[in-house]
């Protein structure tokens, strides 16, 4: 049987391979699938907190997350759209005409 | 028994999350992406939450990854952009970007080390909390009991983010 802490682990290494695709990759499509291994990362650790201590609160939280990411993808990827429509471009470094 | 399922379902989590993040075409980093929830949706199963699994499966899976996939055919980028070379700004090229890989690498440590500090503890294994924590009418009734307020402001969070998404993606915004 798996320990609490396998799941913690497996849900830290998952987080810390989307922050890496955050830093490292130049699309931006690959930025919001590295966001969504975050969340999905996240998510594990509440289904397993949840079955640790043996409420469907967990679960619930899951639900609401899985919500917001589904807003979330459909806003950003509108976003994208647009963006690409403007620049013919997906790297994030296109468009930097709002930094200093 | 379950820790080996354990280890198959997460090594096919981890493995397809790598990928997804270490080759250059963002069609092969949807379809894998898929792979990494199906292998969560296998986790979350060991983990006595067969809803979540079958949600897993049918919003993620199959209509988050299908939007995802319909843009990236729309768009019909199947490459990265090469870096951009501009020499007034030092600060995009080659060299500063790998401090972002080392970023990672450090947020990785932090990471273990932290979970390395977290005594092991077993999953609790009292009777009746495996039926307990995996029935949907349980699930059920705290959403739309407990949490209806929570349930109320997202169904107007998906209204806002549909008719932001069909303004957004406009012909001539």
């Amino acid at each position: 049987m798996p320990t609490l802490n396998h799941f913690l682990v497996l849900s830290g290494l998952l987080f810390a391979i989307g922050t890496a695709g955050v830093f490292l990759r130049r699309n931006l499509i690959t930025i919001l699938l590295s966001i969504e291994i975050m969340l999905n990362a996240v998510n594990l650790t509440f289904v397993a907190v949840g079955r640790h201590l043996g409420t469907v609160d967990g679960q619930i939280i899951t639900f609401f997350v899985m919500t917001v990411a589904a807003a979330e993808a459909a806003v950003g990827l509108a976003i994208v759209i647009q963006l690409f429509r403007l620049r013919e471009s997906l790297n994030p470094d296109a468009f930097t005409s709002l930094k200093w | 028994m379950d820790l080996s399922l354990f280890y198959l379902f997460g090594a096919l989590t981890v493995a397809a999350s790598f990928f997804v993040i270490a080759q250059r075409n963002p069609m092969h980093s949807v379809i894998l992406l898929i792979a990494s929830f199906i292998g969560l949706a296998g986790l979350y199963v060991l983990l006595d939450a067969p809803f979540t699994a079958v949600t897993q499966i049918i919003v993620y899976a199959g209509a988050i990854m299908v939007l995802f996939l319909f843009v990236v055919m729309l768009l019909n980028a199947p490459r990265e952009d090469p870096p951009v070379v501009d020499p007034r700004r030092p600060l995009l090229s080659a060299g500063p970007r790998r401090i972002g890989g080392v970023l990672s690498l450090v947020f990785l440590a932090e990471i273990v080390w932290a979970f390395s500090r977290v005594p092991t503890t077993a999953m609790n294994d009292a009777p009746g909390i495996g039926d307990r924590v995996s029935s949907v009418a349980a699930i059920g009734l705290e959403i739309f009991t407990t949490h209806t307020f929570a349930f109320e402001a997202t169904s107007v969070l998906i209204l806002v983010a549909m008719v932001g998404a069909v303004v957004l993606a406009r012909k001539n915004l």
